[in-house]
């Protein structure tokens, strides 16, 4: 009925995602990061530790909430063997009573179902927003090489669909399980203290529950893990699609995309129906010792009665209490359904938050030395130096390197010569396998995030634009900084043009109508907002790939200006870059194999020479 | 305020689709509490909206109908069992025969053993079948969404439309699992408990019906309140998923300016919000919980009283008593839970809403014109009036444009001529399709290459655009001859992008007409066209593929490791080879990450493995440094020699590759020919290609000025 022997067999906890990727090594490829032994617990706990006081006067609600609702049996059974009696002798005494002591009940169960109702959903969205925000900023704290490899959807899947998960146990599951467990509480200790035989019936009931319970959780876990898995690569899928519209569309890929997908959503909708068979089968269980302990209950219960050894009040009492006793057998169900895929969710969340970011905060930050003069660069130095992948494969084998302060530093070579991982290494994107890179003599490894973004900052190829308007966009830049300067950085960049042309110029939203922006002008906007940020050292990797050769000299004459004094480094394939840079070095197989000044390199015969001349050619 | 809002329905029909998506993003950040525009529409009932499931649902309708009855009598079933407690009580109990009392309990456990199959055959016919039309509404939406306009897709951030495949369509499940049935379920044994009562005895009866007037106004009025709140709920969700999209893809700039912590401070905003909206969500359902609690509490407590006073009176039997409120008992579970299973139901209704608003977008259409009469037309006109001009049109013209140097006023006398005439029926394309064909028919060139692609009076503007903004595309007139390659030049944001999004139709002109080889690409379906022209963007996207197959998508189905060598080496992308596992090695978002030149020339090599006849690359050089440019500059010439192409350029060696050059330039296409040629006589193109200095400033009155002057030049 569930899944296939043979598989379950060999591969217990994942065979569906082995079975995706051959290689299968790589926790990344099967989408389960490990999580070290008791890390779900110990996050589940840490959420709820802040909680505690809250925590516990919601459960004193539902504590009192249920002795109110658990007493109206108690009141039928005082009714039947007082009331009754009494009424016949004319004394209204204990019908008043029970009247009163109802009312009081069902006054009280209700407001007690409301305060507690809003205490707890306080609790849960606290410990959810607490949660989220640990997830995002966790994720925001990863290196840069952790997402190139765990991937945006994953992340996005973590943070929405395990997260929901998550609400769900919280939100209705958690409350189930606490009023499940305390009228099993309540209501076995009224049965027992009714009838001690017919009570300790109802107790022996729950031992053939306990195991069935075990039984599905047991089963359900895997269940859960594997819908889980699947969802997350039907969610990958589908981010994948949607933000590569353009060449799906224009490389006719729809149908055998839906072919792909069709597989995707197929295996999610087996665990789906697996899980929901699962269940099924844990109902019919419990159901049927439910109704079996009922019936043997009632069949001592009223043998008893018939040989006058019980009161008929108390039978009847029993019989009230015990039809609500088995009740929330299902809703234990519904809680252990949302028990196992919330735990499912929590591991994976508990797993990417285990990642130790490859590029850790400094535990001890040092602060930059005073600047050695008026001018805003900075000395950068590369110290013995290498960096290789953690898979292997050396990328920089080992080097030293001086950019003395005010520099500016063309970096040529080939596509793969290692010249965007020097750049990384130099934003602090990598740390170095071996060495040092050193700002003013300060490892970059030492300093705060803060200090190290006023020190230097990487404007890349890629160009992402956040929804928002062009003027929020540059201030990403400097958060603080005012419109005039953000309209000052544009200018000096050259976008304050086609920004002005915009619909609503700088309040233009990048997503909304006319809000279109063309590759060159994103380039642009990502330039504005480096020369926002005025850090002491600049690194331009082919930041200027997709600006025409207009724009691409006003962002040169803006850099002369702008850069003067800057330490720069750049990385460009149009070498009309090196016209503006004091020095240039040539990167071949991750080697620096040419380092001086353009000039010079141009009049000797090496590599740059060549490329140089190739270039000028290029020009005609 | 929902009278208004009920009035924009009525009128629109189906909710803009532009709103949400509209909705989403930073202005939310900057002032969460405001959301001018957060109150949903309420533009239907929920009831209405849970309708329209029924075309997914209908498949499994059989499945279903016949778990609602199952579960309709396993219900009623344990409203037998008061029934038989009251006939032992009243019977064996009462007579003091424990025979008696031995039936009763074999009753009981076989109505119980009943109760529980039939509840277990009820969750094991519907569980397959349910996760059946969850999953097929995903697979429709995302068929449909793959389906949509691009403008669509720019309109709405990725995060939305995500939210709507997976949690919106879990809650349509969960939906259809349990409020759907056990709101009918509840419904009828609610009504069936009530006649037993009724029937045993009428005056406790009607004490306890008292309730369900004041129960079901609360409900009602809940209902509505909930909606709103539940729909402002779920399009937070949307907005955060947005957020935490946006900054893993843009990770980069998070951390390269150190930004995670405002990032961080955004998402908390938006999360806190959220949680607001799910405080009020909790609050609504608190309050419902306390009216459906409490007063059927107190009307079972009103009839105990009564019942204990009748029965003390003899009028009534313990046993019935006891029955009576075992029976009370037994319709509280069907009665609080209706609480949330309209909360459910409501959370379906708004999940469903937000789920057909996707669908109800509209996908590319083809037009009613079929290819064969629109060849057939212009075949017939190029026969009509083709033969006369044939010689002397055709080329000449813009060419003539830049020699005269007139490219303002030509467009616009041109203007005058395509509207007295209409664009359709233009002669001239026709006209230029027969000329060439007939001197490729003389050459003997490709049977099929004939005509070239044309642009003819094509304008397009984007449909969202405000209708004062002036088109990005005014009138484009360009004729690419059969296996030329035309370069595309103008200053960043001219529109050279948008103009090769109209080739492969991922935007629709929206005016005029583009022709390959004489046909009307409106007058193709979309996949014939696709198949025609290759395109290789501005941005290499790759997918999760291997890389040979991601650069086969360009290919036919049958192409194999030949053409992709082939693809591979004029593409210069040979490094694919000395991947990990070569051509089979992973790329794309779960895969090896390669660097944006890398991907540029994969994206080059997909774009040529199908040796397509019309080819259209947007600055696919951009990336690459000045050697491999070079190297893939000598392959990529050889390509083009064989097809009809048009390249986006920026740079002069890029511009090289083509025979022909086209200025771009406020809309219009200002001025074509050769490189040298425009340099020479096109002072605009001469700024664009040298960036030269002598103007200082590159604002954008510029140009014009040196137009004029070039003008001069040209005249002299």
């Amino acid at each position: 009925m569930t899944a296939p022997p043979t598989t379950a067999a060999t591969a217990p906890a994942d065979d569906g995602a082995a079975k995706r990727h051959d290689g299968g090594g790589d926790p990344f490829d099967r989408d389960a990061l490990p999580a070290p032994p008791g890390a779900t617990t110990a996050l589940l706990r840490s959420l709820l530790a802040p909680l505690r006081a809250r925590v516990a006067v919601a459960t004193l609600l539902l504590l009192l909430q249920q002795a109110a609702v658990q007493a109206g049996p108690l009141l039928v059974a005082y009714a039947i063997d007082r009331a009754v009696p009494a009424l016949r002798d004319h004394d209204t005494g204990p019908l008043v009573m029970v009247a009163a002591a109802y009312l009081l009940c069902a006054g009280l169960s209700g407001g007690l179902q409301y305060a507690f109702i809003v205490a707890s959903a306080r609790i849960n969205q606290d410990v959810l927003l607490d949660l989220r925000g640990r997830i995002f900023r966790h994720a925001q704290a990863l290196s840069v090489d952790f997402h190139e490899r765990y991937t945006s959807g994953r992340l996005i899947s973590r943070s929405t669909t395990d997260v929901e998960s998550l609400r769900e146990l919280l939100s209705e599951g958690l409350q189930e399980l606490i009023a499940v467990v305390l009228s099993f509480v309540y209501i076995s200790a009224m049965l027992l203290w009714l009838d001690l035989g017919l009570g300790a019936v109802a107790v022996a009931s729950f031992g053939p529950l306990y195991l069935l319970v075990r039984r599905y959780r047991r089963r359900a876990d895997r269940i859960f893990q594997l819908r889980s898995t699947a969802i997350a690569a039907v969610i990958v899928k589908f981010a994948e699609t949607m933000n590569g519209i353009r060449p799906v569309r224009a490389f006719r890929r729809e149908e055998a995309n839906d072919g792909a997908f069709r597989v995707l959503n197929r295996r999610h909708e087996r665990t789906n129906g697996d899980a929901l068979l699962e269940m099924a089968q844990y109902v019919v269980g419990s159901r049927l010792v439910a109704n079996t302990a009922v019936a043997g209950i009632v069949l001592w219960g009223a043998y008893r009665v018939a040989s006058g050894s019980l009161a008929l009040g108390v039978l009847a009492a029993a019989v009230l209490y015990l039809r609500r006793l088995y009740d929330p057998i299902d809703r234990l169900g519904m809680f252990l359904n949302s028990y196992q895929s919330a735990a499912a969710s929590l591991e994976k969340i508990a797993g990417l938050l285990a990642q130790v970011p490859s590029v850790p905060e400094p535990s001890a930050p040092r602060p930059l030395p005073e600047r050695r003069s008026a001018r805003p660069g900075r000395e950068v130095v590369f110290d013995e130096v290498r960096f290789a992948y953690r898979t292997g494969g050396e990328v920089l084998p080992r080097f030293s390197l001086t950019l003395p302060a005010g520099q500016t530093v063309a970096v040529v070579g080939s596509t793969g010569a290692g010249k965007s991982t020097l750049a990384k290494l130099l934003a602090r994107f990598y740390d170095p396998s071996d060495g040092r890179v050193l700002l003013d003599g300060v490892d970059l490894r030492d300093l705060a995030t803060p200090e190290l973004r006023r020190g230097v900052v990487m404007v890349t190829q890629e160009a992402f634009l956040f929804s928002g308007t062009v003027a929020e966009n540059i201030a990403v830049g400097r958060p603080d900084a005012t419109r005039e300067e953000i309209e000052q950085a544009a200018k000096a960049i050259g976008a304050h043009d086609f920004i002005s042309g915009l619909p609503d110029g700088y309040d233009t939203d990048v997503r909304k109508r006319g809000g279109r922006i063309s590759a060159g002008q994103r380039q642009l906007v990502a330039f504005a907002r480096a020369l926002l940020a005025d850090p002491a050292v600049l690194i331009l990797d082919e930041a200027t790939s997709s600006l025409d050769i207009p724009g691409e000299r006003a962002v040169q004459r803006a850099m002369l200006t702008v850069l003067r004094g800057r330490t720069a480094v750049v990385i460009a394939h149009r070498l009309s870059t090196v016209e503006i840079a004091d020095r240039v070095l040539v990167m071949e197989h991750g080697r620096i194999v040419e380092d001086g000044a353009p000039d010079e390199l141009i009049a000797g015969t090496g590599r740059f020479a060549d490329l140089h001349r190739a270039w000028r050619d290029s020009l005609a | 305020m929902a009278t208004t809002r009920v009035d924009t329905k009525d009128r629109r029909g189906r909710p803009a689709a532009g709103d949400p998506a509209d909705r989403t993003g930073r202005a939310d950040r900057a002032d969460p509490p405001a959301r001018p525009d957060a109150p949903p529409r309420r533009d239907r009932s929920a009831v209405r909206s849970l309708l329209r499931l029924w075309p997914y649902v209908r498949p499994v309708r059989a499945r279903w109908f016949t778990a609602a009855v199952v579960a309709v009598v396993a219900s009623c079933t344990g409203l037998v069992i008061p029934l038989v407690l009251k006939w032992i009580v009243d019977g064996p109990v009462a007579d003091r025969d424990p025979r008696g009392v031995w039936l009763g309990a074999l009753y009981l456990l076989l109505i119980g053993v009943a109760e529980a199959l039939l509840f277990g055959l009820r969750r094991w016919l519907v569980a397959r079948p349910l996760a059946g039309v969850e999953a097929g509404m995903r697979a429709e939406l995302y068929r449909h969404l793959q389906r949509l306009p691009v403008a669509f897709h720019d309109r709405w951030a990725s995060g939305q439309l995500l939210s709507r495949g997976t949690t919106d369509l879990m809650l349509v499940r969960m939906f259809l699992a349990f409020p759907l049935t056990f709101l009918l379920v509840n419904s009828v044994t609610i009504l069936v408990g009530m006649i037993i009562m009724l029937v045993q005895d009428w005056v406790l009866g009607l004490v306890l019906l008292v309730p369900a007037v004041p129960v079901m106004i609360v409900c009602w009025l809940f209902e509505k309140k909930y909606a709103l709140v539940a729909r402002q709920a779920q399009d937070q969700v949307g907005d955060l998923t947005t957020v935490v999209e946006e900054s893993v893809l843009g990770i980069r700039i998070v951390k390269g300016f150190g930004r995670h912590r405002s990032q961080a401070r955004a998402f908390h905003e938006l999360s806190r919000t959220l949680r607001g909206t799910e405080l009020a969500k909790a609050r609504l359902l608190a309050a419902i919980w306390l009216v459906i609690v409490t007063l059927p509490e107190l009307a079972i407590g009103a009839a105990l009283v009564l019942g204990t006073v009748r029965v003390s009176d003899g009028e009534l039997s313990a046993g019935t008593l006891v029955a009576f409120l075992s029976t009370a008992l037994a319709l509280r579970w069907p009665i609080d839970s209706i609480g949330f299973l309209l909360a459910m139901s409501q959370e379906a209704a708004t999940a469903t809403e937000r789920y057909f608003e996707v669908m109800d977008a509209e996908q590319e259409r083809e037009r009613e014109r079929t290819p064969e009469s629109a060849s057939a037309a212009g075949t017939a006109a190029a026969t009509a009036t083709g033969d006369a001009e044939a010689e002397v049109v055709p080329d000449s013209r813009p060419t003539a444009d830049a020699a005269e140097g007139s490219s303002e006023a030509a467009p616009d006398s041109r203007t005058a001529v395509g509207s007295a005439s209409g664009a359709a029926a233009d002669p001239r394309p026709a006209a230029d399709a027969a000329a060439v064909r007939a001197g490729e028919g003389a050459g003997g060139g490709e049977p099929q290459g004939t005509g070239g692609l044309r642009f003819d009076g094509v304008a397009f503007r984007y449909p969202d655009a405000p209708a004062d903004a002036p088109p990005v595309l005014a009138r484009i007139d360009l004729h690419i001859r059969p296996g030329e390659t035309m370069a595309l030049v103008g200053a960043t944001g001219s529109g050279k992008t948008t103009l090769t999004a109209l080739i492969p139709r991922l935007h629709e002109a929206t005016a005029g007409r583009i022709t390959l080889d004489g046909t009307d690409i409106t007058a193709m379906s979309r996949r014939e066209l696709r198949t025609l022209v290759a395109v290789a963007f501005e941005e290499p996207t790759l997918f999760s593929a291997t890389v040979g197959e991601n650069v086969l998508m360009g290919a036919a189905p049958d192409a194999g490791e030949a053409e992709l060598a082939r693809a591979l080496s004029v593409a210069q992308a040979d490094f694919a080879h000395d991947l990990p596992q070569g051509t089979d090695t992973q790329v794309g978002e779960q895969g090896l990450s390669l660097s944006g030149g890398q991907r540029q020339r994969l994206a080059l090599a997909r774009a040529v493995v199908g040796r397509p006849r019309f080819l259209v690359l947007d600055d696919p050089l951009s990336a690459l440094d000045v050697h491999t440019e070079a190297l893939v500059e000598a392959a990529l010439r050889r390509v083009l020699a064989e097809t009809t192409a048009l390249v986006v350029a920026h740079r002069p060696s890029t511009v090289l590759l083509a025979d022909r050059v086209a200025l771009l330039s406020r809309g219009r296409i200002a001025a074509v020919g050769t490189h040298h040629e425009l340099l020479r006589t096109n002072a605009e193109y001469a700024w664009l290609m040298s960036g030269a200095t002598e103007a200082g400033a590159a604002g954008t009155g510029a140009p014009t000025s040196r137009t004029e002057k070039t003008e001069k030049e040209a005249g002299r």
